[in-house]
C-alpha cells in the first residue's frame, strides 16, 4: 500500500508512448496504429524509433477499428489509439461487430478521457466511454491511476489474448504506485485503510480521491480508498467486503454517472449488499472548455466535492 | 478457350446451378433470408471457392490460405451454400439457417462456422477488415490473397472509402476487392432509370480515382471472373477492384432486377417455379 505523498507527477501518455515502444521492439506480434493523432498521443515515440511497427491509418477511425481487427486475423497484435472520444462513439459498432464479438486479439487505448482534455471540450472529453466499452461482450475495461499502474496495466494487455480497452489521461498526475506494484485484472487495491467509509475510485480520480481522504482525516474522518483499475472484470468481493467494512460509499470518477464506475458498484451493492452510496461523476448534462481546476470545480468531481459526498453519505448511515 | 478452361467454366456453371437451387430451397425453408443479393453473387463466388482460392476445408484455419471476406454479410446464405458444397460442413446442416443454435447465423460469424474468415453483417466493415488481413499479410511476409465483396448498395458506406484509401497508400496488391453491381438495395432510389436503382453511377471511375487496379466484367460469366481474377494477379504496387456487373435476383425471370425480391421468401409455387427455371437456366 502507498499513500500520496509524493509530489511527483507523470503523465500517462508519455509512458503509454514509451511502454508501446518497448512492446514494438520486444514482441514481432505488436504494431501501432495512429489515427493521425500521434504528437498527442504519444504514438509518434513507435514512429520515430521503430517506424516499420507504425501504421498510419489516417483520419478515419471506424476504417482503423476494422483494419485492426483483420490484422488481429493474421497474427498481429494491433494497438489501436486516438481520443477516448472517438474510440468509444465514432467507431463502436466496429469494434463491437469485428473486435469484441469475435473476440480478437486488439488492444484499444483511448487517450484524453475524462474532462480534462486540454481545453478542446465537449466534442474531444469522453465521459461516456466507461459505459459503452463495459456493456460489451468479451471486453476488458481498464482506467490506470497514474504512469506506473499504465505501464504495468500494458505489459498485461501485452500477455492477454482479447480485446482491451484501456482509458488514459492527457495531464500530468500524482505518481500513486510505486515500481514494485502488481496489476492484476479483475482485482481492486485498497490505497488507503479507513474504517468510517470507502470511497471506490477508478482512472484519473483515484489521486484525488486519495487527497479528499487526506483533507477528512484532519477533521477525523477515516475514508478508506479502494482503487478500481479493472473496472470489467470488476472485483466485486472487495466491493462487497468495503460495505460490510465501512458500511458506506462513494464512487469517484472522471466520467458521467452513468453507466460507470458508480453504476458498476450500485449494481453490486444492490444486489449483494445495499449500504448507503453517493456518486462523484459528471451529472447529465454537455461539458465545455476551460483550465482543468475550473472543470473540475464547475462539473463537481474536485477533491472538495468528493469530500463533501463522503460526509453527505456518513449521514445516511 | 482452352479445352481444360472450357471444362473448368463447364464444371463451375453447373456448381453456380446448384448453388442457386440450394439458397432458395434454404431461405424457402428458413422463412426468411435474403434473395436477390445471393442469386447475383453466385457465379463469383462459386469461382472463388471452386477455382480461384488456395484453400482447404480439412485446416480452415491454415495461416497460409487464401481469405475471404463477405462484406455484404446480409448474402450469407449465398456463401454457406458454397461452404457446404465446398465441404466445410455438411450440407444438411443448411437446414438449420436461421435456427437457434445453428453455426449458419443470419450473417456470418467467423467464432462459430468454420470457412468464415470474418465476422460481418453491418455494412462498410468487412472490407476494411478485409485491407487488415492482405496488410497483416504484407507484415507477416506470407504470400496468400484476400477477396472480398462489397455491394454497390454498400458503398454508399463512408467507410469504404476510408479503406479504399488505405489499401491505395500500403499499396496492397494481395488484396482483390469484388464488387457485386446489381444495381438494387432494399429499397433505393425513386425516379432512376430503371426501377429504383443505385445512382452509383460509374463505379470504375470513383476506384479509379482511389488508385486502385480496376477490372469491370461480367459478373455472371465465369470465364470472365477467372480471367478478372488472373488478372489481378499481375498488378503490382495496387489493389484491384473488380467491379462485377451483375443481376440481382439472377436466374429466376420473376425475381430478376426487382427489388421486392431483395428479402421476400418464395412461397410453394414461387420456389418450384423458380427452381424449374433454374434447372433450365434461363
Amino acid at each position: 500500500m502507498t499513500s500520496l505523498k509524493t509530489v511527483e507527477k507523470v503523465a500517462m501518455r508519455d509512458v503509454f508512448g514509451e511502454t508501446l515502444l518497448k512492446l514494438s521492439f520486444d514482441d514481432p506480434r505488436v504494431f501501432a496504429l495512429d489515427g493521425d493523432l500521434a504528437t498527442s498521443t504519444k504514438v509518434d515515440r513507435i514512429a520515430e524509433k521503430n517506424a516499420p511497427k507504425f501504421l498510419q491509418m489516417g483520419i478515419a477511425e471506424q476504417n482503423m477499428m476494422s483494419v485492426a481487427a483483420g490484422l488481429a486475423t493474421t497474427g498481429l497484435q494491433p494497438w489501436a489509439t486516438t481520443f477516448a472520444a472517438f474510440l468509444s462513439k465514432r467507431s463502436i459498432d466496429q469494434i463491437q461487430v469485428q473486435i469484441a464479438q469475435p473476440n480478437l486479439d486488439v488492444k484499444m487505448v483511448g487517450a484524453y478521457s475524462g474532462l480534462l482534455t486540454g481545453l478542446t471540450g465537449k466534442t474531444h472529453q469522453a465521459l461516456e466511454d466507461i459505459a459503452i466499452f463495459r456493456s460489451l461482450a468479451n471486453m476488458v475495461v481498464l482506467a490506470p491511476a497514474d504512469g506506473v499502474e499504465t505501464r504495468k496495466m500494458m505489459e498485461f494487455a501485452n500477455n492477454h489474448y482479447g480485446p482491451v480497452y484501456i482509458r488514459l489521461a492527457r495531464d500530468p498526475l500524482p505518481v500513486v504506485f510505486s515500481e514494485d506494484y502488481k496489476f492484476e485484472l479483475g482485482k481492486a487495491i485498497k490505497v488507503r485503510e479507513g474504517k468510517d467509509v470507502t470511497i471506490i475510485s477508478t482512472g484519473t480520480q483515484t489521486g484525488r480521491s486519495l487527497e479528499a481522504a487526506e483533507q477528512l482525516a484532519e477533521e477525523g474522518i477515516e475514508a478508506a480508498v479502494l482503487h478500481m483499475p479493472s473496472i470489467k472484470p470488476l472485483d466485486k468481493e472487495a466491493i462487497i467486503k468495503a460495505a460490510d467494512e465501512t458500511g458506506a460509499i462513494v464512487t469517484s470518477e472522471e466520467h458521467s454517472i452513468y453507466g460507470g464506475l458508480g453504476s458498476a458498484v450500485a449494481e453490486v451493492l444492490v444486489e449483494e449488499n445495499p449500504v448507503p452510496m453517493l456518486r462523484v461523476g459528471v451529472k447529465d448534462r454537455n461539458s465545455e472548455s476551460g483550465p482543468n481546476e475550473a472543470l473540475l470545480q464547475k462539473y463537481e468531481i474536485s477533491i472538495d466535492h468528493i469530500a463533501a459526498r463522503v460526509k453527505e453519505v456518513l449521514k445516511k448511515k | 478457350m482452352s479445352l481444360l478452361l472450357q471444362e473448368k467454366v463447364k464444371m463451375l456453371n453447373r456448381r453456380a446451378t446448384e448453388t442457386r437451387k440450394l439458397i432458395l430451397e434454404t431461405i424457402h425453408h428458413a422463412g426468411a433470408g435474403h434473395v436477390g443479393g445471393p442469386l447475383s453473387a453466385v457465379d463469383v463466388l462459386v469461382s472463388l471457392y471452386f477455382e480461384e482460392m488456395n484453400i482447404n476445408p480439412e485446416d480452415p484455419r491454415g495461416v497460409d490460405r487464401d481469405r475471404f471476406v463477405l462484406s455484404k454479410g446480409h448474402s450469407a446464405i449465398a456463401l454457406y451454400t458454397v461452404l457446404a458444397q465446398r465441404g466445410y460442413f455438411p450440407i444438411d446442416e443448411l437446414k438449420t439457417f436461421d435456427e437457434i443454435d445453428s453455426r449458419l447465423q443470419g450473417h456470418p460469424d467467423m467464432k462459430i462456422l468454420p470457412g468464415v474468415d470474418m465476422s460481418t453483417g453491418s455494412l462498410g466493415q468487412g472490407i476494411s477488415a478485409a485491407v487488415g488481413i492482405a496488410l497483416g499479410g504484407k507484415l507477416c511476409k506470407k504470400t496468400f490473397r484476400t477477396y472480398c465483396m462489397i455491394g454497390d448498395g454498400e458503398s454508399q458506406e463512408g467507410q469504404v472509402w476510408e479503406a479504399a484509401d488505405v489499401a491505395s497508400k500500403y499499396q496492397l496488391d494481395n488484396l482483390v476487392v469484388i464488387m457485386d453491381h446489381n444495381k438494387l438495395q432494399q429499397y433505393g432510389w425513386a425516379g432512376t432509370v430503371t426501377e429504383r436503382e443505385n445512382p452509383a453511377f460509374s463505379p470504375e471511375k470513383r476506384w479509379e480515382a482511389f488508385g486502385w487496379n480496376v477490372i469491370s466484367l461480367d459478373g455472371h460469366d465465369i470465364e470472365q471472373i477467372i480471367k478478372g481474377f488472373e488478372e489481378a494477379k499481375q498488378i503490382k504496387g495496387k489493389p484491384t477492384i473488380i467491379i462485377s456487373n451483375t443481376i440481382k435476383g439472377k436466374g429466376v425471370s420473376f425475381m430478376e432486377n426487382s427489388y421486392s425480391w431483395h428479402a421476400r421468401v418464395p412461397n410453394d409455387k414461387e420456389l418450384e417455379a423458380a427452381i424449374k427455371e433454374i434447372e433450365m437456366g434461363v
